[in-house]
């Protein structure tokens, strides 16, 4: 009646979910929320499918996710080692492909895009120095990429942040850019919880099939096990995706 | 590499008896030391001189209270057996939660590495706990942290609040395991002698079961993860079985050195290993390090292994074999795996990039036969080493100050005269109480922790229990509360401890769960002083009389001794933490009342003393005597039944636990929950009890909880309660427009008043 396959192995779900959607959702050594993205994946209808950094095979997803977590302990800088993995050459190729293959980057996911250079800046460690894990309140900036299509603009969300190196810096001709070019995903709204730039809690490249962000949509997809208040509030990062993949419309 | 030290062989050892050996440097007594030359007929040699040291310390032999904690396992029924599937003495106790899933817990302490140096003490106290889980065959899913510090203000406690929970924090969040509660506790008893216990609870399917032994002659033995290095040395002996003295040296160095990554990556390999059954027994190093690995594994077998100790792999090559079988380096296990399966194993450390080392094999001879290069430096009865440690009755007897120190009651102190009667006088002191160093929100320590990660977080502090679900398809899961009282233990080490239990079973109770087993962490002073002695065997006693009361087993702990400072010793602090079982994680029931539940009915269920003694008001007039407040364990079992049918037919959204701080404490702190307000009215509880509103306010009488109950429910909870013959009084509702905690004809505090009182206290001293 119950299953192993969230304690113990892969996660990967056998079959073909709803809408024949695959993502992939890779894992790092230090990856800690791969598991919960693979179940934000589900909840959205679409299958999950496990990817392991050392390999190159994308295995024909069409997405990716990369989760949060401390990616070799986060000893260096954080993503900076990941970067060299073997599949995110191959996630960086697909992203800057003709098919645009659409990439979230999660937390350490977010550290490991802007260290491979598929989207500008850089995390350091929060102003306060101390890890700051709360629910916060984010306001949707942009609902026109892969993953936020199914939010309003300027919507107010509440998702969980939870890092130590949280602060994005990029800059000032980066920042001006971004904001130019529409290319901030999302805000902080209220205080600022780590010192980022312009309070940006999250961005995207100029295609928008790429987006980054600090804090962790997949813990917000199930009532009683996110946020206190509005606990579902990062579903839609996910069924923003399957939306788009599957053709549908918004 | 050639090692510069002489290598002192068994074969040397019987030659030359009458060298002199550190046996007193390295912590043994002179009996001890005596009773190892009986054992093995000759002189040890250097290295086994350093395994029986580590192995014979208090801490890894309870050779103290061994004798006392029978009691655990002798003091249990039929009824309470019935779903322990692993008892005491292994890693940790595994309990059957239905459904093929089985669940595994257990508390230790890191007490003395966590004072000598902070950050590595406490965040090493969370690695050991967690491999203690993953050698049963478990996934971690959870961890907690009860932490007791001295006083809030003094200069030290900067140092150590900050080293413990970033410490806590930079472990336990790159391990991937959601912090779901604990408790923390200023007191000027803690200064030289903080508490850092550490709860790791794991989940696994019955049949992936592993235990602690080393079976089948010719299978191999490996040692993998991190390297040894020289951290750690002499933890268990030197730093963790005796007391804190500042004539002697640092100990720093005996602290070991945390590697979260490494420790993640253990875990997911070691589940690796499990899932392709691949290991035949194995067992986490911690205290002790290879010498308790490979005396326990061996003597728990068919009893035979050899080990050649030149194959460790090593971090520092200068290191002497006693140094290697005694360093704490973390993130080490080792396992015995088959030789058909010895490709396969290699596979998995590839995969994971994990460093591992073949040292062996186990034997038919009953002998542990260590080899350096080849020559013998240890050949002994693994069961010596590992079981057969010295057991001693420590004298113990009431101290003569106890009756002094029980007739010193709070209302015949000068700290009891002119108690606040009026309204106004009231609310200052549920402000002053709220904002005090114990009852305040401690989110400046929860939220640098990760309560989220894995996604199966149902309640965490400051909710009662924390609650994590272990299957995603059916919602079954488990409740875990920790608790303790040292000053209610000091007043009554007997009635302490059972009162610790008490608070954890009902804050079990209180979020919905079952009450199940318990696991404990007894914090006390030196052994060796029969004053501590008494209240340990007192504290052993009420817990086990009262584990078989309340039918709950204790499945595992850790008994922690020597936490003193010259011979000022801790208060007793027997931490305990009750594991219950939830067949659906989504009937839990939160410590506060939502906006939705406005209008809501809530309810004082239990009556109210006149108990003040050893509360946290007398604490705040800085009064500590008298008797703590009564044990009914029978009301707390039948409270207990009404919180987990009450929650399992939905006919209650909120309830919260009367502990320290009693109603005052528990109201403002379920309003505080989610910011929505409550008018309630104490005059019927007043004129029932026959109290008055200070004593109704501060008391701290057990057996009671606040639920707040939905109009078309209250029918049916009053008849649940009276028809269970439990008291209750309707003493209010919520109240979602109001903003503010009403307390009719007393006072009015405005959820903002509350709120300032309860938050500015952490932040004011740690920023």
């Amino acid at each position: 009646m119950s299953t192993e396959l969230p304690l113990i192995g892969d996660y990967s779900t056998p079959g073909t979910e709803l809408s024949g959607a695959r993502i992939g959702v890779v894992t790092f050594p230090g990856t800690l929320d791969d598991r919960d993205a693979a179940r934000a994946v589900r909840a959205a209808g679409a299958e999950a499918v496990a990817l392991w950094h050392g390999d190159t095979d994308l295995q024909d997803v069409d997405a990716v996710i990369i989760p949060g977590g401390f990616s070799y302990g986060d000893y260096l800088r954080a993503g900076a080692i990941s970067r060299f993995a073997p599949m995110m050459a191959k996630i960086v190729d697909a992203a800057n492909s003709e098919a645009r293959l659409p990439v979230l980057g999660i937390c350490n996911g977010f550290q490991i895009l802007t260290e491979s250079h598929l989207l500008p800046g850089s995390m350091i460690k929060n102003d306060h120095l101390k890890f700051i894990c709360r629910d916060q309140l984010l306001r949707v900036e942009n609902n026109e990429t892969a993953w936020t299509n199914q939010y309003d603009k300027g919507e107010e969300i509440t998702i969980v942040l939870k890092n130590q190196d949280g602060q994005y810096v990029a800059d000032e001709k980066v920042l001006d850019e971004l904001v130019a070019e529409n290319r901030v995903a999302f805000s902080y709204v209220g205080w600022n919880p780590n010192g980022s730039r312009r309070s940006i809690a999250g961005i995207s490249n100029k295609a928008g099939n790429v987006v980054g962000l600090m804090p962790h949509p997949e813990h917000a997809i199930e009532s009683g096990f996110g946020p206190d208040h509005r606990g579902t509030d990062g579903l839609r990062f996910f069924t923003s995706v399957v939306t788009q993949l599957v053709g549908g419309k918004k | 590499m050639t090692q510069e030290f002489n290598i002192d062989t068994v074969e040397n050892a019987a030659g030359t008896p009458n060298v002199e050996l550190p046996w007193a440097e390295l912590g043994l007594k002179a009996n001890e030391f005596e009773e190892i030359v009986k054992i093995l007929g000759r002189r040890p040699t250097a290295a086994e001189l350093a395994m029986y040291s580590v192995m014979w310390s208090e801490h890894c032999s309870y050779k103290s209270t061994k004798n006392h904690l029978r009691q655990f396992g002798a003091k249990v029924t039929e009824e309470m057996k019935k779903d322990l599937m692993v008892g005491i003495g292994e890693n940790a106790g595994v309990t059957d939660l239905g459904d093929g899933w089985a669940v595994t817990f257990k508390i230790e302490s890191h007490n003395s590495p966590s004072y000598v140096e902070p950050y590595q003490g406490a965040a090493t106290g969370i690695g050991g706990i967690v491999r203690d889980i993953i050698s049963m065959g478990a996934r971690p899913i959870a961890v907690m942290d009860p932490l007791r510090f001295g006083a809030i203000d003094h200069p030290d406690s900067q140092r150590v609040v900050h080293g413990v929970v970033s410490g806590i924090g930079g472990y336990g969040n790159s391990l991937g395991l959601p912090n779901i509660g604990g408790e923390t506790v200023f007191d000027p008893i803690y200064q030289g002698n903080p508490l850092v216990n550490a709860l790791a609870v794991g989940a696994l399917r019955h049949e992936d079961l592993r235990l602690a032994n080393a079976s089948g002659v010719g299978n191999k033995v490996v040692l993998f993860g991190a390297r040894t290095g020289g951290d750690g040395i002499g933890g268990a002996s030197v730093l963790a079985s005796e007391s804190f003295d500042d004539t002697k040296p640092s100990k720093r160095p005996a602290v070991q050195v945390g590697d979260p990554f490494a420790e993640k990556v253990l875990i997911e390999c070691c589940l690796e290993l499990f899932k392709a059954s691949l290991v035949e027994g194995i067992q986490d190093l911690g205290a002790a390090g290879i010498s308790c690995a490979t005396s326990e594994l061996a003597s728990n077998g068919e009893g035979g292994m050899h080990v050649e100790l030149t194959n460790v792999l090593l971090r520092d090559s200068t290191l002497t074999p006693g140094e290697i079988l005694m360093s704490e380096s973390q993130e080490r296990m080792m396992a015995v795996v088959t030789p058909e399966n010895i490709e396969a194993f290699e596979a998995v450390m590839a995969k994971w990039n994990v460093e591992y080392s073949w040292l062996g094999e186990v034997t038919d001879t009953n002998r542990l036969v260590i080899t350096w290069n080849g020559e013998v430096i240890v050949d002994v009865d693994p069961k010596t080493v590992a079981h057969d440690g010295p057991v001693y009755d420590r004298p113990y007897a009431r101290p003569d100050w106890q009756d002094a120190l029980q007739a010193d009651t709070f209302r015949s102190s000068e700290a009891g005269a002119n108690l606040p009667s009026s309204g106004e006088e009231l609310k200052a002191a549920v402000l002053e109480l709220i904002a005090s160093p114990n009852m305040c929100d401690k989110s400046w320590i929860t939220s640098q922790y990760d309560r989220y990660v894995g996604g199966n977080t149902a309640l965490a502090a400051p909710d009662d229990a924390g609650v994590v679900r272990v299957d995603e398809q059916t919602g079954l899961g488990v409740a875990i509360a920790t608790d303790a009282n040292g000053r209610y233990a000091y007043l009554d080490p007997y009635a302490g401890a059972q009162l610790a239990l008490a608070e954890s079973y009902r804050n079990v109770a209180t979020s919905g769960a079952v009450p199940a087993a318990v696991s404990d962490c007894l914090n006390y002073g030196s052994p060796e002083d029969p004053d501590v002695m008494w209240q340990l065997a007192e504290g052993i006693r009420g817990l086990s009389d009262a584990c078989m009361e309340l039918g709950v087993p204790v499945t595992g702990g850790n008994v922690s001794l020597y936490n003193q400072t010259g011979d000022k010793a801790i208060h007793p602090t027997p931490v305990v933490a009750t594991l219950g079982k939830l067949d659906d994680v989504a009937r839990r029931t939160p410590s506060g009342w939502r906006e939705e539940a406005d209008g809501q009915a809530i309810y004082l269920i239990g009556k109210t003393f006149d108990e003040l003694d050893g509360s946290e008001f007398a604490n705040l007039r800085g009064h500590l005597g008298g008797l703590p407040p009564k044990v009914d364990l029978a009301a707390e079992k039948a409270l207990g039944q009404v919180l987990i049918n009450a929650s399992r037919d939905g006919m209650i959204d909120a309830a919260h636990d009367l502990s320290e701080g009693g109603l005052a404490a528990a109201l403002s702190e379920m309003v505080l929950r989610y910011g929505v307000g409550a008018r309630v009215a104490l005059d019927e509880i007043i004129s029932r009890d026959g109290i008055d509103a200070f004593t109704a306010l501060f008391s701290e009488t057990q057996a009671r909880a606040l639920v707040a109950v939905p109009r078309s429910e209250e029918v049916r909870f009053n008849d649940m309660t009276s028809a269970r013959g439990i008291t209750v009084a309707r003493i209010g509702v919520v109240d979602a427009q109001s903003g503010a905690l009403e307390v009719q004809g007393q006072f009015t505090a405005s959820v903002e008043e509350l709120r300032e009182a309860h938050e500015g206290t952490m932040v004011k001293y740690f920023g």
